[in-house]
């Protein structure tokens, strides 16, 4: 059932950042609600980590709000 | 304001570095609560912890003040830094010391009261 959980996901970050270089949404459970995010983006640069993590945080606001995600690693990096 | 949302305002603004997390730093009940922790003990920084877990109130009085989704949120000198990923990757790149020296001044480790727990449940009755 490997995607099941992170297609959703993966779709939300996919229309927030169209121009990520790189994108993944790994299910690190197995069990779909811990979640880990990577996200490369010409957006990031000259931004803050925490700017960074907002961008990803407001993307996926929803399943955040009705805990689809339990737990949320994130990690961002601008292209430059 | 509600009084909680006041207590949670005012040990933002006057802790020097606030870490609210899910358990206490001598019970912690969450593995990125620990990651941050950890991450700040070992840069050296006097933590005072809030418990979000007592009352769902603590954490969506803490998210609508913040604009920060998820637990733990670190403040320094009042500013949110970030979550448990953030802190960690500050602290590898000696930034988390350098930005608790700018805010703190650079004897910060010298600070008082390490590991202090606030309960804001009680401190807003």
């Amino acid at each position: 059932m490997v995607g099941v959980a992170t297609a959703p996901l993966e779709t939300l970050l996919h229309a927030a950042f169209p121009e990520a270089t790189e994108l993944s949404v790994d299910d690190r459970t197995g069990g779909g609600d811990h979640f880990q995010v990577v996200v490369t983006s010409p957006r990031f640069n000259g931004l803050s980590l925490l700017e960074q993590h907002r961008l990803v945080n407001e993307a996926l606001a929803d399943p955040l709000r009705d805990g689809t995600i339990h737990e949320l690693r994130i990690r961002t990096r601008g292209t430059e | 304001m509600s009084e909680l949302r006041e207590t949670i305002q005012q040990v933002i603004q006057n802790e020097p570095v606030a870490l609210f997390m899910k358990g206490t730093p001598q019970f912690v009940m969450c593995g990125n609560s620990e990651r941050a922790l950890r991450a700040l003990r070992e840069a050296g920084a006097p933590v005072t912890a809030v418990d979000i877990l007592p009352d769902p109130r603590i954490r969506q009085e803490l998210s609508e003040l913040s604009g920060w989704p998820t637990i733990p949120q670190v403040f320094v000198g009042g500013e949110l830094i970030g979550g448990a990923d953030i802190v960690e990757e500050l602290a590898a790149s000696g930034e988390l010391e350098r930005t608790l020296e700018d805010k703190l001044g650079t004897d910060y480790r010298s600070e008082p009261a390490p590991g202090r727990v606030v309960d804001v449940i009680a401190a807003a009755r």
